[in-house]
């Protein structure tokens, strides 16, 4: 649109006018709160803002202190181990239940309901349940004890080093059903013929998932790795519920740290530092995937 | 030609056998053949690790207290109590007041409805707008909308906190009703668009000639004939929504705090002796409103989360 043509005619921008009115709302959100607040939230995260936001510029200084504190630290590593082992699993599980389920076997409805179900559960939910189940003093541990195996030690909520992998239990009881319906998807959308022809060809059964299908299912692996990095990196009311960051503060998270440091800790500078490394997280994520989906991938058409 | 006899043969003797109900086709598989075992027994255990939370859930809520000290979470209620139910709901105590989770089922429902409607209000003009009006730059607006979903909510919660403070609604209900509105719209929208634009053009096209405007056509038309779209974006929001935690605990004051806030006050209270069996029974409460929309809803459920997942 160059500047004569727009002058030639002035009714331009009450073309369409409804739509334009009716979309105000997703144009300030997109503009003002998604675009704007993050901005804003970056911008910020230069500053030492201490119980209200103001416009004293400290440079990298939240970054260094960030990264200097040992409990972000912990966060971090705490996301990394849980991250890997929550798409290693959970893709593991999914798959295995989805190609299960792909048998052609009976009751498949209600199998699927009953994986499903915990996902509709909140995290506060799940976090609540699992905190019972692994209840030292009654739960797993003390049943398996009372059946004999007396030393049977099974204690990850309060024990430092593991109480990550406790919470991992909990989020794949939640999240796993999901996978599973995703991949499902997946293979009932590979062609009849394939197996078919695997199956004349005499190839067995898990060297044609492996070799053949799993290859053909690359986008929806790839639309479920998206979906589940997504939703590590803001797990937060999981931990809450199930541990409160305990026992001290080895099972943190950066979702907590944030919202600890913003809304306990009066200390915004450092919360707008700790939520601006969870952007750009989740950025070296998503952004080769976008590149993938929409940008180079041409071939895709 | 002897071979055409024979397969003609083959066919009369073939033919009676075919009008059985019983086996033609494949020869029929075992039913415990190795196979199915493994197949089966793997899927029956993997059945019971996600249906023992729910079990262990429902069993503790039943028992009372003197029973859960004795141990076994697993076993099933010697005496069947409905006691915690009834505390969990009406007597249980969050530090603050001690009128049980009906207070916060009550808040969560004040803020599910309006903000369900709301939301879907929106979403639903928003993506109708995106499918038929587009307008200069309404794909780079929604470009910006889709991966705003992606941002960690973490990044954009101060600045909300921000523009609610100045709007004077910060704390209120209706603060948390707008927040909820703004972080649903990105798969909503994406939902709407896309249902709409599968719909055939000449319906809309019609409309137009005949002289209908922008919302004739969309309350007259295109709501109609979307009525399953919206029922998914409403398992979608309703569950969504009711689960959400952190908007909840930022955006409102106390007295206003929806339910999953307050069972973790709750179950997580420092003071006082553990009451396990008040805990899972006010556990379940807080679940049976999404469980209940999973069981009625059934395959839409699905389809819905399918399109709700990237909201993580």
């Amino acid at each position: 649109m160059t500047g004569p043509a727009k002058a030639g005619r002035p009714n331009q921008l009450l073309r369409n006018l409804n739509s334009k009115i009716a979309s105000i709302p997703m144009i300030l959100t997109a503009v003002v709160i998604f675009l704007g607040g993050t901005v804003w939230t970056v911008f910020y995260s230069f500053t030492n803002s201490k119980l209200l936001p103001r416009m004293s510029f400290v440079g990298f200084d939240q970054y260094k202190r960030l990264w200097a504190a040992p409990r972000w630290i912990v966060s971090i590593e705490n996301l990394a181990l849980y991250g890997i082992f929550s798409l290693i699993f959970s893709l593991v599980i999914g798959f295995t239940l989805a190609a299960l389920m792909d048998q052609k076997i009976r009751f498949e409805n209600a199998f699927r309901t009953i994986f499903l179900y915990p996902f509709a559960l909140s995290f506060i939910v799940t976090g609540l349940v699992w905190q019972w189940v692994l209840n030292p003093e009654f739960g797993v541990q003390s049943v398996v004890r009372s059946l004999g195996w007396t030393s049977f030690t099974f204690d990850p909520l309060y024990t430092p080093s593991i109480v990550i992998y406790g919470v991992l239990i909990a989020a794949l009881w939640q999240g796993t059903g999901l996978v599973m319906c995703l991949m499902l998807a997946g293979l009932r959308g590979i062609d009849e013929d394939i197996w078919k022809a695997s199956r004349v060809d005499g190839i067995p059964m898990w060297k044609t998932y492996l070799f053949i299908v799993i290859p053909m299912m690359r986008p929806v692996f790839i639309t479920t790795l998206v979906i589940i990095a997504s939703g590590i990196v803001k797990v937060y009311d999981l931990v809450v519920a199930q541990t409160s960051g305990g026992p001290g503060i080895s099972s943190e998270v950066p979702a907590k740290y944030v919202y600890d440091y913003m809304f306990q800790a009066q200390n915004l500078g450092q919360g707008f530092a700790a939520s601006t490394m969870m952007l750009i997280t989740v950025a070296i994520i998503i952004i080769p995937w976008a590149y993938l989906e929409f940008g180079g991938g041409r071939k895709r058409a | 030609m002897p071979d055409t006899i024979a397969l003609k043969t083959a066919e009369v003797a073939l033919a009676p056998v075919k009008s059985f109900d019983g086996p033609n086709g494949k020869k029929p598989k075992r039913v415990l053949s190795p196979r199915n075992i493994m197949l089966y027994g793997t899927l029956f255990v993997a059945a019971a690790y996600y249906l023992l939370p729910l079990y262990v859930m429902i069993v503790t809520s039943l028992k009372g207290m003197p029973e859960i000290r004795m141990g076994n979470i697993f076993s099933p209620p010697m005496e069947i109590t409905f006691e915690p139910w009834v505390k969990a709901w009406a007597t249980a105590c969050t530090g603050l007041n001690c009128d049980g989770l009906s207070r916060g089922f009550w808040n969560s429902v004040r803020i599910t409805v309006p903000s369900v409607i709301v939301s879907i209000a929106i979403a639903s003009v928003n993506g109708y707008a995106l499918a038929n009006w587009r307008f200069k730059g309404s794909e780079l607006f929604f470009s910006i909308l889709v991966i705003g979903a992606f941002i960690p909510y973490q990044v954009m919660i101060y600045p909300i906190v921000i523009v609610l403070r100045e709007m004077g609604i910060y704390g209120t209900l209706t603060g948390l009703i707008i927040v909820h509105s703004i972080f649903g719209m990105p798969i909503l929208t994406l939902l709407f668009r896309n249902y709409f634009a599968s719909l055939p053009q000449e319906l809309f096209k019609a409309a137009r000639v005949d002289g209908a405007g922008f919302w004739q056509i969309f309350l007259k038309i295109m709501v109609p004939m979307s009525l399953p779209i919206f029922v998914v974006a409403m398992i979608l929001q309703v569950t969504g929504i009711w689960n959400d935690f952190l908007f909840g605990v930022v955006f409102t004051r106390p007295e206003y705090y929806p339910m999953t806030v307050q069972l973790n006050n709750i179950v997580n209270s420092v003071q006082g002796v553990k009451e396990y069996n008040v805990n899972m029974a006010a556990t379940i409460l807080t679940g049976l409103v999404p469980l209940i929309v999973y069981f009625v809803s059934g395959r839409l459920f699905v389809r819905g989360i399918a399109a709700g997942a990237v909201k993580g």
